[in-house]
Protein backbone atom coordinates (compact mmCIF):
# COMPACT_ATOMS: atom_id res chain seq x y z
CA UNK A 1 0.00 0.00 0.00
CA UNK A 2 2.84 2.40 1.15
CA UNK A 3 4.64 1.00 -1.19
CA UNK A 4 1.55 2.07 -3.90
CA UNK A 5 1.75 5.47 -3.09
CA UNK A 6 5.24 6.38 -2.75
CA UNK A 7 5.64 5.23 -6.41
CA UNK A 8 2.45 7.02 -7.78
CA UNK A 9 3.66 9.99 -5.99
CA UNK A 10 6.91 9.82 -7.40
CA UNK A 11 5.37 9.12 -11.11
CA UNK A 12 3.54 12.35 -10.83
CA UNK A 13 6.80 14.07 -9.77
CA UNK A 14 8.66 12.90 -12.69
CA UNK A 15 5.99 13.63 -15.32
CA UNK A 16 5.34 17.27 -14.00
CA UNK A 17 8.92 18.16 -13.69
CA UNK A 18 9.63 17.44 -16.86
CA UNK A 19 6.76 19.67 -18.38
CA UNK A 20 8.59 23.06 -17.48
CA UNK A 21 11.57 21.55 -19.36
CA UNK A 22 9.33 20.96 -22.52
CA UNK A 23 8.22 24.34 -22.06
CA UNK A 24 11.72 25.81 -21.80
CA UNK A 25 12.84 23.45 -24.78
CA UNK A 26 9.59 24.32 -26.69
CA UNK A 27 11.17 28.13 -26.52
CA UNK A 28 14.32 27.78 -26.83
CA UNK A 29 14.54 25.65 -29.69
CA UNK A 30 11.92 27.20 -31.73
CA UNK A 31 13.76 30.78 -31.20
CA UNK A 32 17.20 28.49 -32.89
CA UNK A 33 15.45 26.78 -35.13
CA UNK A 34 13.15 30.25 -36.34
CA UNK A 35 17.47 32.01 -35.90
CA UNK A 36 16.05 34.12 -32.77
CA UNK A 37 18.02 33.96 -28.94
CA UNK A 38 14.61 33.08 -27.05
CA UNK A 39 13.79 34.04 -23.51
CA UNK A 40 17.21 35.16 -21.94
CA UNK A 41 16.22 38.05 -19.63
CA UNK A 42 13.46 36.52 -17.09
CA UNK A 43 16.15 35.92 -13.72
CA UNK A 44 16.36 35.57 -9.89
CA UNK A 45 20.19 36.76 -8.54
CA UNK A 46 20.95 37.02 -11.93
CA UNK A 47 20.11 33.35 -12.18
CA UNK A 48 18.62 32.79 -15.74
CA UNK A 49 19.49 29.27 -16.43
CA UNK A 50 19.70 29.74 -20.15
CA UNK A 51 15.92 31.15 -20.19
CA UNK A 52 14.67 28.12 -17.11
CA UNK A 53 13.53 30.67 -14.96
CA UNK A 54 11.02 31.80 -17.65
CA UNK A 55 8.54 28.92 -16.51
CA UNK A 56 8.52 30.63 -13.09
CA UNK A 57 7.49 33.77 -14.18
CA UNK A 58 5.09 32.19 -16.71
CA UNK A 59 3.08 29.90 -13.63
CA UNK A 60 3.45 32.79 -11.46
CA UNK A 61 1.78 35.10 -14.59
CA UNK A 62 -0.96 32.33 -14.97
CA UNK A 63 -1.66 31.85 -11.03
CA UNK A 64 -2.59 35.20 -10.60
CA UNK A 65 -4.78 36.02 -13.80
CA UNK A 66 -8.37 37.31 -13.45
CA UNK A 67 -9.76 33.69 -13.99
CA UNK A 68 -12.77 34.47 -16.62
CA UNK A 69 -15.51 32.52 -16.95
CA UNK A 70 -17.39 33.99 -20.05
CA UNK A 71 -21.36 34.26 -19.90
CA UNK A 72 -23.19 31.50 -22.16
CA UNK A 73 -20.53 28.80 -20.72
CA UNK A 74 -22.14 25.45 -18.90
CA UNK A 75 -19.98 25.86 -16.06
CA UNK A 76 -19.60 22.33 -14.81
CA UNK A 77 -18.47 20.90 -17.82
CA UNK A 78 -16.79 24.00 -18.06
CA UNK A 79 -14.54 23.88 -15.34
CA UNK A 80 -14.52 19.38 -15.69
CA UNK A 81 -13.34 19.06 -18.98
CA UNK A 82 -9.43 20.75 -18.43
CA UNK A 83 -9.61 18.37 -14.66
CA UNK A 84 -10.18 15.25 -17.98
CA UNK A 85 -7.92 16.37 -20.02
CA UNK A 86 -5.17 16.06 -17.35
CA UNK A 87 -6.44 13.42 -15.74
CA UNK A 88 -6.18 11.10 -18.60
CA UNK A 89 -2.43 12.33 -19.39
CA UNK A 90 -1.27 11.41 -15.94
CA UNK A 91 -2.76 8.28 -15.63
CA UNK A 92 -1.99 6.22 -18.87
CA UNK A 93 1.55 6.73 -17.27
CA UNK A 94 1.38 4.47 -14.41
CA UNK A 95 2.00 1.57 -16.34
CA UNK A 96 5.12 2.72 -17.73
CA UNK A 97 8.06 0.50 -16.00
CA UNK A 98 11.32 2.66 -15.07
CA UNK A 99 13.72 -0.12 -14.78
CA UNK A 100 13.86 -3.39 -13.74
CA UNK A 101 12.28 -4.84 -10.71
CA UNK A 102 14.44 -4.02 -7.51
CA UNK A 103 15.21 -7.53 -5.73
CA UNK A 104 15.54 -6.45 -2.11
CA UNK A 105 15.98 -9.26 -0.25
CA UNK A 106 13.40 -11.71 -1.04
CA UNK A 107 11.22 -9.03 -1.53
CA UNK A 108 10.32 -7.98 -5.75
CA UNK A 109 9.32 -4.14 -5.76
CA UNK A 110 8.44 -3.51 -9.58
CA UNK A 111 8.75 -0.04 -11.18
CA UNK A 112 5.82 0.62 -12.77
CA UNK A 113 2.83 1.69 -10.31
CA UNK A 114 1.05 -1.15 -11.30
CA UNK A 115 1.24 -4.32 -13.29
CA UNK A 116 -2.17 -5.18 -15.22
CA UNK A 117 -2.03 -8.29 -17.23
CA UNK A 118 -3.93 -6.01 -19.81
CA UNK A 119 -0.56 -3.47 -20.28
CA UNK A 120 -1.02 -1.64 -23.05
CA UNK A 121 -4.82 -2.19 -24.17
CA UNK A 122 -4.96 0.25 -20.43
CA UNK A 123 -2.93 3.18 -22.11
CA UNK A 124 -4.92 2.83 -24.99
CA UNK A 125 -8.60 2.68 -23.05
CA UNK A 126 -7.54 5.36 -20.74
CA UNK A 127 -6.02 7.83 -23.61
CA UNK A 128 -9.11 7.06 -25.72
CA UNK A 129 -11.15 8.93 -22.96
CA UNK A 130 -9.02 12.17 -23.19
CA UNK A 131 -10.69 13.11 -26.45
CA UNK A 132 -13.74 14.00 -24.05
CA UNK A 133 -11.74 16.49 -22.70
CA UNK A 134 -10.98 18.52 -25.59
CA UNK A 135 -14.84 17.75 -27.10
CA UNK A 136 -16.36 19.12 -23.58
CA UNK A 137 -14.08 22.01 -23.38
CA UNK A 138 -15.32 22.93 -26.96
CA UNK A 139 -19.19 22.41 -26.44
CA UNK A 140 -19.41 24.10 -22.67
CA UNK A 141 -17.61 27.31 -23.56
CA UNK A 142 -20.78 28.28 -25.58
CA UNK A 143 -18.81 29.59 -28.75
CA UNK A 144 -18.28 28.88 -32.21
CA UNK A 145 -14.68 28.24 -32.72
CA UNK A 146 -14.42 26.50 -29.91
CA UNK A 147 -17.01 23.87 -30.71
CA UNK A 148 -15.08 23.32 -34.51
CA UNK A 149 -12.26 22.95 -32.48
CA UNK A 150 -13.67 20.07 -30.11
CA UNK A 151 -15.47 18.51 -33.23
CA UNK A 152 -12.24 18.30 -35.42
CA UNK A 153 -10.52 17.05 -32.55
CA UNK A 154 -13.10 14.13 -31.76
CA UNK A 155 -12.49 12.90 -35.81
CA UNK A 156 -9.20 13.19 -35.71
CA UNK A 157 -8.87 11.20 -32.69
CA UNK A 158 -10.98 8.10 -33.36
CA UNK A 159 -9.70 7.81 -36.58
CA UNK A 160 -6.37 7.96 -35.59
CA UNK A 161 -6.81 5.87 -33.01
CA UNK A 162 -7.52 2.72 -34.78
CA UNK A 163 -4.25 3.34 -36.73
CA UNK A 164 -2.73 3.44 -33.23
CA UNK A 165 -4.36 0.13 -31.80
CA UNK A 166 -3.95 -1.35 -35.59
CA UNK A 167 -0.11 -0.59 -35.50
CA UNK A 168 0.65 -2.08 -31.65
CA UNK A 169 -0.79 -5.30 -33.03
CA UNK A 170 2.32 -6.32 -34.69
CA UNK A 171 4.37 -5.28 -31.66
CA UNK A 172 2.02 -7.13 -29.70
CA UNK A 173 2.13 -10.40 -31.79
CA UNK A 174 6.18 -10.20 -32.20
CA UNK A 175 6.31 -10.08 -28.12
CA UNK A 176 3.56 -11.98 -27.30
CA UNK A 177 2.50 -9.71 -24.61
CA UNK A 178 0.05 -7.11 -23.71
CA UNK A 179 2.80 -6.63 -20.39
CA UNK A 180 5.30 -3.84 -20.65
CA UNK A 181 7.66 -5.02 -18.07
CA UNK A 182 7.60 -8.59 -20.34
CA UNK A 183 7.90 -6.07 -23.63
CA UNK A 184 11.11 -4.83 -22.21
CA UNK A 185 12.08 -7.98 -20.86
CA UNK A 186 11.60 -9.63 -23.89
CA UNK A 187 13.77 -7.00 -25.78
CA UNK A 188 17.05 -7.32 -23.90
CA UNK A 189 20.04 -4.86 -24.00
CA UNK A 190 21.09 -5.93 -27.52
CA UNK A 191 20.46 -2.93 -29.26
CA UNK A 192 19.72 -5.44 -32.60
CA UNK A 193 17.17 -7.27 -30.76
CA UNK A 194 14.90 -3.88 -30.04
CA UNK A 195 11.41 -3.48 -31.63
CA UNK A 196 12.19 -0.86 -34.01
CA UNK A 197 14.37 -3.42 -35.62
CA UNK A 198 11.69 -6.12 -36.26
CA UNK A 199 8.87 -3.71 -35.96
CA UNK A 200 10.08 -0.66 -38.19
CA UNK A 201 6.57 0.08 -40.36
CA UNK A 202 4.64 -0.37 -36.61
CA UNK A 203 6.72 2.24 -34.98
CA UNK A 204 6.44 4.83 -37.50
CA UNK A 205 2.81 4.23 -37.56
CA UNK A 206 2.76 5.04 -33.93
CA UNK A 207 4.69 7.43 -33.85
CA UNK A 208 2.50 9.39 -36.09
CA UNK A 209 -0.85 8.55 -34.43
CA UNK A 210 1.14 9.68 -31.01
CA UNK A 211 1.79 12.81 -33.02
CA UNK A 212 -2.14 13.36 -33.99
CA UNK A 213 -3.42 11.97 -30.41
CA UNK A 214 -1.70 14.78 -28.82
CA UNK A 215 -2.94 17.06 -31.10
CA UNK A 216 0.70 18.45 -31.97
CA UNK A 217 1.89 20.19 -35.42
CA UNK A 218 1.28 18.83 -37.81
CA UNK A 219 -1.93 17.22 -36.45
CA UNK A 220 -2.89 20.67 -34.83
CA UNK A 221 -6.56 21.47 -36.55
CA UNK A 222 -8.23 21.41 -33.52
CA UNK A 223 -6.58 24.25 -32.24
CA UNK A 224 -5.52 25.73 -35.56
CA UNK A 225 -4.60 29.26 -34.59
CA UNK A 226 -5.12 30.94 -38.23
CA UNK A 227 -8.72 29.61 -38.13
CA UNK A 228 -10.04 29.29 -35.11
CA UNK A 229 -7.72 31.67 -32.37
CA UNK A 230 -7.49 29.13 -30.12
CA UNK A 231 -9.42 25.78 -31.20
CA UNK A 232 -11.19 24.31 -28.09
CA UNK A 233 -9.30 26.56 -25.34
CA UNK A 234 -10.12 29.70 -26.84
CA UNK A 235 -12.31 30.72 -23.81
CA UNK A 236 -10.40 29.77 -21.17
CA UNK A 237 -8.12 31.60 -19.20
CA UNK A 238 -5.65 31.88 -15.98
CA UNK A 239 -4.77 28.32 -14.69
CA UNK A 240 -7.56 26.53 -16.76
CA UNK A 241 -5.69 27.50 -19.66
CA UNK A 242 -2.67 26.75 -18.20
CA UNK A 243 -3.87 22.62 -17.88
CA UNK A 244 -4.68 22.26 -21.61
CA UNK A 245 -1.09 23.77 -22.10
CA UNK A 246 0.35 21.12 -19.35
CA UNK A 247 -2.06 18.40 -20.53
CA UNK A 248 -0.39 18.61 -24.16
CA UNK A 249 2.83 18.55 -22.88
CA UNK A 250 2.22 15.58 -19.89
CA UNK A 251 0.79 13.53 -23.46
CA UNK A 252 4.19 14.40 -25.13
CA UNK A 253 6.01 12.97 -22.15
CA UNK A 254 3.88 9.96 -21.90
CA UNK A 255 3.32 9.23 -25.51
CA UNK A 256 7.55 9.82 -25.81
CA UNK A 257 7.61 6.84 -22.76
CA UNK A 258 5.60 4.47 -25.09
CA UNK A 259 7.69 4.65 -27.59
CA UNK A 260 10.26 4.14 -25.91
CA UNK A 261 9.10 1.40 -24.13
CA UNK A 262 7.47 -0.93 -26.57
CA UNK A 263 10.11 -0.47 -29.53
CA UNK A 264 13.61 1.38 -28.03
CA UNK A 265 14.21 -1.64 -24.98
CA UNK A 266 12.60 1.31 -22.32
CA UNK A 267 14.90 0.88 -19.50
CA UNK A 268 17.98 -1.17 -21.15
CA UNK A 269 21.26 0.24 -21.52
CA UNK A 270 22.60 -0.90 -24.64
CA UNK A 271 24.77 -3.91 -24.18
CA UNK A 272 24.51 -3.29 -20.23
CA UNK A 273 22.16 -6.40 -19.17
CA UNK A 274 21.00 -5.87 -15.39
CA UNK A 275 23.13 -8.62 -14.14
CA UNK A 276 26.19 -7.68 -15.70
CA UNK A 277 25.61 -3.95 -14.30
CA UNK A 278 24.86 -5.07 -11.06
CA UNK A 279 27.96 -6.82 -11.10
CA UNK A 280 30.16 -4.06 -12.69
CA UNK A 281 28.50 -1.67 -10.42
CA UNK A 282 30.95 -1.36 -8.05
CA UNK A 283 33.71 -0.95 -10.10
CA UNK A 284 31.96 1.64 -12.08
CA UNK A 285 31.25 3.13 -8.53
CA UNK A 286 34.76 3.04 -7.72
CA UNK A 287 36.39 4.89 -10.96
CA UNK A 288 33.43 6.80 -12.35
CA UNK A 289 32.82 8.90 -9.38
CA UNK A 290 36.50 10.37 -8.96
CA UNK A 291 36.39 10.71 -12.60
CA UNK A 292 32.81 12.81 -12.67
CA UNK A 293 33.58 14.89 -10.15
CA UNK A 294 37.16 15.78 -11.81
CA UNK A 295 35.00 16.85 -14.67
CA UNK A 296 32.64 18.73 -12.57
CA UNK A 297 35.53 20.72 -10.86
CA UNK A 298 36.75 21.06 -14.31
CA UNK A 299 33.75 22.96 -15.59
CA UNK A 300 33.75 24.77 -12.55
CA UNK A 301 37.41 25.64 -13.06
CA UNK A 302 36.49 26.86 -16.56
CA UNK A 303 32.96 29.21 -15.48
CA UNK A 304 34.22 30.17 -12.33
CA UNK A 305 36.41 33.53 -14.00
CA UNK A 306 34.13 34.13 -16.70
CA UNK A 307 32.09 36.64 -14.25
CA UNK A 308 31.52 39.50 -15.27
CA UNK A 309 32.85 38.87 -18.81
CA UNK A 310 29.85 39.22 -20.91
CA UNK A 311 29.35 43.04 -19.61
CA UNK A 312 25.67 43.00 -19.18
CA UNK A 313 26.77 45.69 -15.94
CA UNK A 314 24.08 44.34 -13.67
CA UNK A 315 23.51 40.64 -12.02
CA UNK A 316 23.39 38.72 -14.56
CA UNK A 317 26.98 38.80 -14.84
CA UNK A 318 27.41 37.07 -11.72
CA UNK A 319 25.60 33.72 -13.53
CA UNK A 320 28.87 31.60 -14.33
CA UNK A 321 30.40 32.11 -11.33
CA UNK A 322 27.33 31.19 -9.36
CA UNK A 323 27.71 27.95 -11.65
CA UNK A 324 31.05 27.40 -11.52
CA UNK A 325 31.13 27.78 -6.83
CA UNK A 326 28.02 25.33 -7.18
CA UNK A 327 30.02 22.80 -9.87
CA UNK A 328 33.21 22.88 -7.55
CA UNK A 329 31.43 22.34 -4.59
CA UNK A 330 29.47 19.26 -6.25
CA UNK A 331 33.41 17.99 -7.51
CA UNK A 332 34.41 18.69 -3.95
CA UNK A 333 31.46 16.36 -2.11
CA UNK A 334 31.48 13.80 -4.62
CA UNK A 335 35.96 13.50 -4.04
CA UNK A 336 35.24 13.28 -0.11
CA UNK A 337 32.27 10.88 -0.51
CA UNK A 338 34.17 8.14 -2.46
CA UNK A 339 37.54 8.88 -0.44
CA UNK A 340 35.33 8.43 3.01
CA UNK A 341 34.82 4.98 1.33
CA UNK A 342 30.59 4.85 0.98
CA UNK A 343 30.42 3.16 -1.87
CA UNK A 344 32.93 0.27 -1.48
CA UNK A 345 30.21 -2.09 -1.05
CA UNK A 346 29.29 -5.49 -2.05
CA UNK A 347 27.85 -6.37 -5.17
CA UNK A 348 24.58 -8.00 -4.10
CA UNK A 349 23.73 -4.65 -1.15
CA UNK A 350 20.37 -3.06 -1.46
CA UNK A 351 22.67 0.39 -2.12
CA UNK A 352 23.81 -1.43 -5.48
CA UNK A 353 20.73 -2.48 -6.54
CA UNK A 354 18.85 0.92 -5.86
CA UNK A 355 21.74 2.84 -7.94
CA UNK A 356 21.01 0.26 -10.65
CA UNK A 357 17.94 1.03 -10.95
CA UNK A 358 18.55 4.73 -10.51
CA UNK A 359 21.03 4.31 -12.96
CA UNK A 360 18.44 2.50 -15.47
CA UNK A 361 15.57 5.10 -15.38
CA UNK A 362 17.96 7.85 -16.28
CA UNK A 363 18.90 5.81 -19.50
CA UNK A 364 15.01 5.62 -20.09
CA UNK A 365 14.24 9.48 -19.20
CA UNK A 366 16.83 9.81 -21.22
CA UNK A 367 16.00 8.60 -24.27
CA UNK A 368 11.88 9.60 -23.50
CA UNK A 369 13.47 13.42 -23.91
CA UNK A 370 15.23 12.22 -26.85
CA UNK A 371 11.54 12.04 -28.32
CA UNK A 372 10.37 14.63 -26.59
CA UNK A 373 12.68 16.98 -28.34
CA UNK A 374 11.55 15.08 -31.84
CA UNK A 375 7.99 16.59 -31.17
CA UNK A 376 9.17 19.95 -30.54
CA UNK A 377 11.81 19.64 -33.90
CA UNK A 378 9.22 18.53 -35.77
CA UNK A 379 6.19 21.30 -35.10
CA UNK A 380 8.72 24.09 -35.48
CA UNK A 381 9.57 22.33 -38.87
CA UNK A 382 6.68 20.67 -40.73
CA UNK A 383 3.70 22.92 -41.38
CA UNK A 384 -0.24 21.88 -40.39
CA UNK A 385 -1.87 19.28 -42.48
CA UNK A 386 -5.28 20.31 -44.69
CA UNK A 387 -8.25 18.42 -43.37
CA UNK A 388 -8.50 16.03 -46.19
CA UNK A 389 -5.07 15.28 -46.14
CA UNK A 390 -5.64 14.34 -42.59
CA UNK A 391 -8.36 12.13 -43.07
CA UNK A 392 -7.04 10.72 -45.91
CA UNK A 393 -3.56 9.85 -44.28
CA UNK A 394 -5.34 8.16 -41.33
CA UNK A 395 -7.87 5.76 -43.27
CA UNK A 396 -6.30 4.97 -46.54
CA UNK A 397 -2.56 4.78 -46.41
CA UNK A 398 -1.93 4.34 -41.99
CA UNK A 399 -4.52 1.45 -41.57
CA UNK A 400 -4.27 -0.52 -44.68
CA UNK A 401 -0.41 -0.51 -44.11
CA UNK A 402 -0.91 -1.37 -40.31
CA UNK A 403 -3.19 -4.22 -41.85
CA UNK A 404 -0.42 -5.09 -44.17
CA UNK A 405 2.24 -5.15 -41.05
CA UNK A 406 0.21 -7.42 -39.10
CA UNK A 407 -0.22 -9.89 -42.46
CA UNK A 408 3.71 -9.51 -42.41
CA UNK A 409 4.57 -10.04 -39.20
CA UNK A 410 2.29 -13.46 -39.29
CA UNK A 411 3.80 -14.38 -42.17
CA UNK A 412 7.45 -13.76 -41.18
CA UNK A 413 6.51 -15.53 -37.28
CA UNK A 414 5.20 -18.67 -39.05
CA UNK A 415 8.75 -18.47 -41.60
CA UNK A 416 10.83 -17.84 -38.29
CA UNK A 417 9.30 -20.60 -36.07
CA UNK B 1 -20.15 -5.44 -0.54
CA UNK B 2 -17.99 -3.91 -3.20
CA UNK B 3 -20.59 -5.43 -5.99
CA UNK B 4 -23.32 -4.00 -4.06
CA UNK B 5 -22.05 -0.86 -4.04
CA UNK B 6 -20.72 -0.50 -7.94
CA UNK B 7 -23.99 -2.20 -8.86
CA UNK B 8 -26.15 0.37 -6.71
CA UNK B 9 -24.06 3.33 -8.69
CA UNK B 10 -24.41 2.19 -12.02
CA UNK B 11 -28.26 1.61 -11.80
CA UNK B 12 -28.49 5.35 -10.40
CA UNK B 13 -26.51 6.45 -13.60
CA UNK B 14 -28.45 4.19 -15.64
CA UNK B 15 -31.28 6.30 -14.23
CA UNK B 16 -29.93 9.51 -14.89
CA UNK B 17 -28.95 8.44 -18.77
CA UNK B 18 -32.99 8.32 -19.07
CA UNK B 19 -34.01 11.46 -16.79
CA UNK B 20 -31.74 14.11 -18.00
CA UNK B 21 -33.05 16.43 -20.18
CA UNK B 22 -30.33 17.76 -22.01
CA UNK B 23 -28.79 14.64 -24.63
CA UNK B 24 -25.61 15.72 -24.41
CA UNK B 25 -26.28 15.15 -20.41
CA UNK B 26 -27.93 11.77 -20.79
CA UNK B 27 -24.42 10.99 -23.04
CA UNK B 28 -22.65 12.07 -20.35
CA UNK B 29 -24.36 9.67 -17.70
CA UNK B 30 -24.07 6.75 -20.47
CA UNK B 31 -20.55 7.37 -20.08
CA UNK B 32 -20.35 6.98 -16.46
CA UNK B 33 -22.67 4.06 -16.79
CA UNK B 34 -20.21 2.50 -19.01
CA UNK B 35 -17.31 3.40 -16.61
CA UNK B 36 -18.35 1.95 -13.43
CA UNK B 37 -19.18 -1.00 -15.39
CA UNK B 38 -15.47 -1.43 -17.01
CA UNK B 39 -14.84 -1.17 -12.68
CA UNK B 40 -17.53 -3.79 -11.90
CA UNK B 41 -15.89 -6.47 -14.41
CA UNK B 42 -12.06 -5.31 -13.17
CA UNK B 43 -13.68 -6.15 -9.91
CA UNK B 44 -15.02 -9.19 -11.08
CA UNK B 45 -11.48 -10.25 -12.13
CA UNK B 46 -12.57 -9.40 -16.36
CA UNK B 47 -9.94 -7.35 -17.19
CA UNK B 48 -9.57 -7.72 -20.63
CA UNK B 49 -13.20 -7.02 -20.81
CA UNK B 50 -13.01 -3.55 -18.59
CA UNK B 51 -10.48 -2.56 -20.87
CA UNK B 52 -12.40 -2.94 -24.21
CA UNK B 53 -15.05 -1.34 -22.65
CA UNK B 54 -13.35 1.81 -21.89
CA UNK B 55 -11.83 1.34 -25.12
CA UNK B 56 -14.56 0.50 -27.12
CA UNK B 57 -17.73 1.75 -25.69
CA UNK B 58 -16.46 5.03 -23.48
CA UNK B 59 -13.63 5.94 -25.77
CA UNK B 60 -15.50 5.33 -29.16
CA UNK B 61 -19.02 4.69 -29.74
CA UNK B 62 -20.07 7.30 -27.18
CA UNK B 63 -17.87 10.05 -28.57
CA UNK B 64 -19.46 9.19 -31.90
CA UNK B 65 -22.85 10.22 -29.87
CA UNK B 66 -21.66 13.02 -28.75
CA UNK B 67 -20.08 14.25 -31.65
CA UNK B 68 -23.47 13.58 -33.74
CA UNK B 69 -25.24 15.73 -30.22
CA UNK B 70 -22.80 18.37 -31.04
CA UNK B 71 -23.04 18.42 -34.65
CA UNK B 72 -26.95 18.75 -34.69
CA UNK B 73 -27.00 20.94 -31.80
CA UNK B 74 -29.83 18.99 -29.98
CA UNK B 75 -31.49 21.07 -27.28
CA UNK B 76 -33.24 19.87 -24.31
CA UNK B 77 -36.66 18.48 -23.77
CA UNK B 78 -39.17 19.00 -21.16
CA UNK B 79 -40.40 15.40 -19.91
CA UNK B 80 -43.81 14.51 -20.38
CA UNK B 81 -46.05 12.54 -17.83
CA UNK B 82 -47.37 9.71 -19.57
CA UNK B 83 -50.38 7.25 -17.85
CA UNK B 84 -49.68 3.77 -18.28
CA UNK B 85 -52.87 2.59 -20.00
CA UNK B 86 -54.36 -0.15 -22.25
CA UNK B 87 -51.31 -2.16 -24.33
CA UNK B 88 -48.58 -0.18 -22.63
CA UNK B 89 -49.99 -1.43 -18.96
CA UNK B 90 -49.59 -5.25 -20.39
CA UNK B 91 -46.43 -4.67 -21.89
CA UNK B 92 -44.96 -3.22 -18.69
CA UNK B 93 -46.45 -5.93 -16.48
CA UNK B 94 -44.54 -8.03 -19.18
CA UNK B 95 -41.36 -6.65 -18.96
CA UNK B 96 -41.49 -6.40 -15.02
CA UNK B 97 -42.19 -9.87 -14.92
CA UNK B 98 -39.56 -11.06 -17.20
CA UNK B 99 -37.20 -9.05 -15.15
CA UNK B 100 -38.09 -10.46 -11.93
CA UNK B 101 -37.94 -14.19 -13.45
CA UNK B 102 -34.21 -13.12 -14.35
CA UNK B 103 -33.92 -11.78 -11.60
CA UNK B 104 -34.63 -14.55 -9.26
CA UNK B 105 -33.20 -17.60 -11.47
CA UNK B 106 -29.87 -15.52 -10.95
CA UNK B 107 -30.39 -15.54 -7.55
CA UNK B 108 -31.83 -19.23 -6.68
CA UNK B 109 -28.38 -19.99 -9.04
CA UNK B 110 -26.19 -17.70 -6.79
CA UNK B 111 -27.84 -19.53 -3.69
CA UNK B 112 -27.45 -23.58 -4.99
CA UNK B 113 -23.72 -22.81 -6.17
CA UNK B 114 -22.92 -20.04 -3.32
CA UNK B 115 -20.11 -19.14 -6.05
CA UNK B 116 -19.33 -16.35 -8.15
CA UNK B 117 -20.09 -16.64 -11.83
CA UNK B 118 -17.18 -16.39 -12.91
CA UNK B 119 -15.91 -19.33 -10.62
CA UNK B 120 -18.73 -21.35 -11.60
CA UNK B 121 -18.48 -21.66 -15.51
CA UNK B 122 -14.60 -21.85 -14.91
CA UNK B 123 -13.88 -18.51 -16.91
CA UNK B 124 -10.73 -16.84 -16.73
CA UNK B 125 -10.56 -13.24 -17.01
CA UNK B 126 -7.75 -12.57 -18.11
CA UNK B 127 -6.19 -11.62 -21.96
CA UNK B 128 -4.69 -14.96 -22.03
CA UNK B 129 -7.41 -16.83 -20.52
CA UNK B 130 -9.68 -15.34 -22.77
CA UNK B 131 -7.90 -15.44 -25.96
CA UNK B 132 -7.91 -19.33 -25.57
CA UNK B 133 -11.48 -19.33 -25.54
CA UNK B 134 -12.15 -17.21 -28.19
CA UNK B 135 -9.46 -19.03 -30.62
CA UNK B 136 -10.20 -22.63 -29.30
CA UNK B 137 -13.82 -23.47 -27.88
CA UNK B 138 -15.59 -20.20 -29.58
CA UNK B 139 -13.57 -20.32 -32.94
CA UNK B 140 -16.28 -20.20 -34.91
CA UNK B 141 -18.70 -17.79 -33.63
CA UNK B 142 -15.69 -15.60 -33.00
CA UNK B 143 -14.71 -16.07 -36.89
CA UNK B 144 -18.74 -15.68 -37.56
CA UNK B 145 -18.72 -12.22 -35.14
CA UNK B 146 -16.30 -10.86 -37.66
CA UNK B 147 -17.95 -11.67 -40.71
CA UNK B 148 -21.05 -9.86 -39.39
CA UNK B 149 -18.97 -6.94 -38.65
CA UNK B 150 -17.61 -7.11 -41.97
CA UNK B 151 -21.14 -7.03 -43.51
CA UNK B 152 -22.00 -4.50 -41.14
CA UNK B 153 -19.20 -2.22 -42.13
CA UNK B 154 -19.63 -3.01 -45.73
CA UNK B 155 -23.33 -2.12 -45.33
CA UNK B 156 -22.67 1.23 -44.34
CA UNK B 157 -20.39 2.02 -46.54
CA UNK B 158 -22.86 1.61 -49.74
CA UNK B 159 -25.67 3.57 -47.80
CA UNK B 160 -23.20 6.17 -47.11
CA UNK B 161 -22.21 6.15 -51.15
CA UNK B 162 -25.77 5.82 -52.28
CA UNK B 163 -25.52 8.87 -54.47
CA UNK B 164 -22.17 7.45 -56.40
CA UNK B 165 -23.14 4.27 -56.59
CA UNK B 166 -26.75 4.00 -57.74
CA UNK B 167 -28.54 3.26 -61.01
CA UNK B 168 -29.51 6.96 -61.49
CA UNK B 169 -26.28 7.97 -61.56
CA UNK B 170 -25.87 10.35 -64.59
CA UNK B 171 -22.39 11.71 -65.23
Amino acid sequence: MIEDIVKSILLIAVVLTIVPVLIWWERKGSAYIQDRRGPNRANILGVRLGGFILNIADAVKLFFKEDIVPRGVNRFIYILSPAVIFFTALAVSAIIPFSSPLNIGDHVITTSVVNLNVGILYALAIGSLGVYGVLLAGWSSGSSYPLFGGLRAAAQMISYEVAMGLALIGVLMWNGTFCLDEIVAIQGANICQWNIVYQPVSFILFLISIFAETNRNPFDLPEGESELVGGYHTEYSSMKFALFFMAEYAQIIVGSMLIVTLFLGGWQIPFLPTDLLIRKMPQILRYGVPVLSIIFIACGAVLFPLKGRFGWKDKRDLEPFYFGLIFITAGVVFIGLSLSGIFDVPSDSTFIIIVTSLTQAGVFLIKVLLFCWFFIWVRWTLPRFRYDQLMKLGWRVMVPLAAANIVMTGIFMIWRR
Amino acid sequence: MLFYVISTLMVVSALFVILSRSPLYSALWLVATLLIQAILFAALGAHLIAAFQVLLYAGAIVVLILFVIMLLNLSGEKLKWRALLGTRFVLAGAVLYLALILGLTLWFINIRTGDSLSTMFGIEGSSAGVAKLLLTKYALPFELTAVLLLTAIVGAVIMAKKEAVGPNKTS
